[in-house]
């Protein structure tokens, strides 16, 4: 099969962004993004279409198979993971890969995606003693342990703003566990942060489900921990 | 008081450097992407300890003794004791920082697991390393928050400061600014296995290079026990890399077979009655090439799933059955997958001893670029053990000599450091020298060595060498590629991971040791060494 891949490139976080195309073929049935990238990587030198002599390209990987996050980019437009998009099922004669924009780019596809651990700081994203929690509620400790910390939730999320108060789900879903692991003493200052940062700048368009490269229930975690966040401290009651 | 330098920030790391701050120290936490990339989150089936929460009666003895024999008697008792006999805790600490475990009440339910015949591996689904990993960070970043634990989350190691034999720094580089920042302390590795060795066959990432091993032994560390590389028996091919099928599908039930005579053989259960499909992975790997090699067989070997309980595959497997459907477009609930053995882990690395101090003062090491608790084969279930209990092990060794004054003292006349050339960093392997290397290797140190294949690719690497258009990077690479293939040719019996068809049978009087690589400057010299005696059981460290 024969590829054009269209590559959004920035030298460095100062110099300006240029499209670059370059033309690939591969045999590989299963061919990713991911694939894509290394392949042109390998070529020595990499020339693009017009024949111009390029630097490698730049961008993030790590266990190319779903379960580290580290190659979140937009392909086609999309947010997803380059190791778990496959080139055959893109539509159109030309793939476009380019960094997720609500980051800053250190080089070409390679962004600084440091803000997601700062944000889980701010809400004071930890244990502060040892965890309490049911045998009942262990489908929602595994599923918000799943979160990648990709960034592609952030990315489709139309109120994330990186200057803003609102934190997005890659916040929400490591704080789903902790919501439920604290005792109930311990939870106030998380379920303080969780309103300001999470619930109250939620617009619900839940269009980081469909997004969310490891599947993860985001809906169902979003509905346990307004519970135990926001709206069960009005019954006036424990839970 | 002086610092400690951790490099890496997988389970070993994280471990490491919660450990230091536990104890109110301060610590530096480098790694070149952050911890949720890092290869321990990939890890799956589970971790051991002998809970004995399945009325088994089972023992950290019985775990001891699994481990060692598995390990066909190259580890060091003494440290392998302490992983064992601490194994319960370190779970049991796993559940109290969060990590959803599969539990049943307040107990770890555990789970069947290669080499071992009692229940011993804790699990959640088969994404084990995934929710330890988190619940690490979780415990981590309460120290972040604290100034206890400082993160470098792009920066990569370069070289170590060293003044009159010691340890004492780093120089790491920042992957975004492309600065030099040279950092004062003491200093534990935790950088995991070499992969770059084996481009594209291994099941592990790409950023676990072994450039931080590849170093370090150029700079003087002893490496030990390089031939010993686990190929686990189910892996399957996935663009760019091998992919792992959890050996807890053959813990829930899955069966390994080979079409003889135009019939499903499950050899595995015909040649070994007692464990059948859960022998030790050396073992399994071997009889799976053992099989394919038969003429009467066909070339494939099948791993059937088919009769896993549904409940089993909804509780227990629901993510191995996903990664099977996106990658393969097979449902392993419907049939069986063709699966072969790749390379899935070092038993070999920095050598350390029970307290995981290297030969350099000042200078540790743990998790998978170390040479610890696994001899000639690792046991499934104990990776992870073996990060955990061997990055608080280091922590604390380090935490005694950060507080030696005459060790501080070397921090205050520490001399300029020479090495200040390091390679830039390069987003991904460098397939260039690589794909190259990796072809020599992958003939050489197959399932199957033989003295004829490690000379030939001696040959190569030696010529290879010698070239001189090569980075400092592309040379250190090939320098431990050539400690590797010197280990290999060392010893002259078959073990474990390591199997000569030149020297089939174990030898213990020759060969029941470590092999030592170092490097003096000029040349790679590689030596015998004993293993050390195990002491009473009282005398845990």
């Amino acid at each position: 099969m024969k590829y054009k891949i269209k590559i959004l490139r920035q030298k460095s976080r100062k110099e300006t962004p240029y499209w670059q195309s370059f033309s690939l073929e591969t045999q590989l049935e299963n061919a990713t993004a991911a694939t894509a990238l290394s392949l042109l990587n390998s070529m020595d030198p990499l020339t693009d279409t017009d024949g111009n002599i390029s630097d490698k390209i730049i961008w993030e990987c790590s266990c190319l198979q779903k379960k580290c996050g580290a190659c979140a980019m937009l392909i086609n437009g999309r947010p997803g993971l380059a190791c778990s998009v496959r080139l055959s099922e893109l539509k159109g004669g030309e793939i476009t890969l380019q960094p997720l924009k609500k980051f800053p780019v250190i080089a070409d596809l390679m962004v600084d995606r440091g803000i997601l651990s700062e944000n889980l700081k701010t809400i004071n994203a930890w244990l502060s003693s040892d965890a309490f929690a049911s045998e009942s509620k262990n489908d929602i400790l595994y599923e918000s342990s799943r979160c990648l910390q990709c960034g592609c939730c952030l990315e489709i999320c139309p109120n994330f703003d990186p200057d803003g108060h609102f934190f997005g789900m890659a916040s929400m879903v490591p704080a789903a566990r902790l919501l439920e692991e604290l005792p109930e003493k311990e939870k106030t200052e998380l379920k303080k942060q969780y309103r300001r940062h999470i619930f109250g700048g939620c617009g619900k368009s839940l269009s980081c489900r469909h997004i969310c490269p490891a599947g993860i229930d985001i809906e169902e975690l979003l509905v346990n921990s307004n519970a135990i966040a926001v709206w069960k401290r009005f019954l006036g009651r424990k839970i | 008081m002086s610092m400690i330098n951790i490099i890496g920030a997988g389970l070993a790391g994280l471990s490491a450097a919660i450990t230091a701050a536990e104890s109110g120290r301060k610590c530096r936490l480098i790694s070149v992407l952050p911890s949720e990339r890092a290869q321990s989150v990939m890890a799956e089936g589970g971790i051991n300890a002998a809970l004995d929460t399945m009325g088994e009666n089972d023992t950290p003895q019985e775990h001891f003794n699994d481990t060692m024999k598995g390990g066909v008697y190259l580890a060091d008792p003494n440290a392998v004791w302490g992983l064992c006999s601490h194994a319960p805790e370190t779970v049991r600490w796993l559940c109290s920082i969060g990590a959803p475990l599969y539990m049943k009440g307040k107990d770890p339910v555990l789970r069947n697991f290669g080499g071992q015949k009692k229940k011993r591996t804790a699990y959640a689904k088969s994404s084990t390393g995934k929710i330890l990993m988190n619940a690490m960070i979780d415990q981590a970043r309460k120290y972040e928050a604290e100034g206890l634990i400082e993160r470098y989350p792009h920066h990569e190691f370069s070289c170590l400061v060293m003044n009159e034999g010691v340890c004492v720094g780093v120089d790491v580089i920042d992957i975004y600014t492309h600065q030099r920042i040279s950092l004062d302390g003491c200093v534990i590795l935790a950088s995991g296995g070499m992969n770059s060795l084996f481009p594209g066959l291994t099941t592990g990432t790409t950023v676990n290079t072994g450039d931080v091993t590849a170093a370090v032994f150029f700079q003087g560390a002893e490496l030990a026990n390089l031939e010993f590389i686990q190929y686990h028996p189910t892996t399957i091919s996935i663009p760019q890399k091998r992919c792992l099928i959890s050996e807890a599908a053959r813990g829930e039930g899955g069966r390994l077979y080979i079409e003889k005579d135009g019939k499903p053989w499950y050899f595995m259960e015909e040649k070994y009655p007692e464990l059948g499909n859960l022998m030790p992975r050396d073992v399994v790997s071997r009889e799976m090439e053992i099989v394919r090699r038969d003429d009467k067989c066909g070339d494939r070997v099948y791993l059937d799933m088919t009769g896993i309980s549904e409940f089993c595959w909804k509780n227990k497997l629901s993510d191995l059955r996903q990664e099977c459907i996106d990658f393969l477009g097979l449902d392993p609930v419907k049939e069986p997958i063709e699966v072969s053995p790749g390379i899935h882990y070092f038993m070999g690395g920095i050598c350390v001893d029970e307290h995981h101090r290297t030969n350099i003062r000042g200078l540790y090491a743990a998790g998978e670029c170390a040479c610890q608790y696994h001899g000639a084969n690792r046991l499934g279930g104990n990776s992870m053990l073996g990060a955990i209990y061997g990055g608080k092990t280091a922590a604390k060794e380090a935490a005694v000599l950060a507080d030696d004054a005459e060790y501080d003292a070397k921090q205050v006349k520490r001399m300029e450091n020479e090495e200040q050339n390091g390679d830039s960093f390069v987003a991904e392997q460098d397939y260039s020298i690589n794909r190259y290397s990796a072809e020599v290797l992958k003939q050489a140190l197959g399932i199957f060595r033989n003295e004829q294949g490690l000379n030939d690719a001696l040959k190569e690497i030696d010529s290879r060498l010698s070239g001189n258009s090569l980075t400092k990077k592309q040379y250190r690479r090939l320098l431990l590629a050539k400690a590797v293939l010197l280990s290999a040719l060392e010893r002259k019996e078959s073990r474990g991971a390591h199997t000569r068809e030149d020297y089939p049978d174990r030898n213990d009087s020759e060969f029941q040791k470590t092999t030592i690589a170092v490097f003096d400057g000029k040349e790679i010299k590689i030596s015998m060494r004993d293993i050390p005696v195990k002491r009473g059981n009282d005398n845990e460290i």
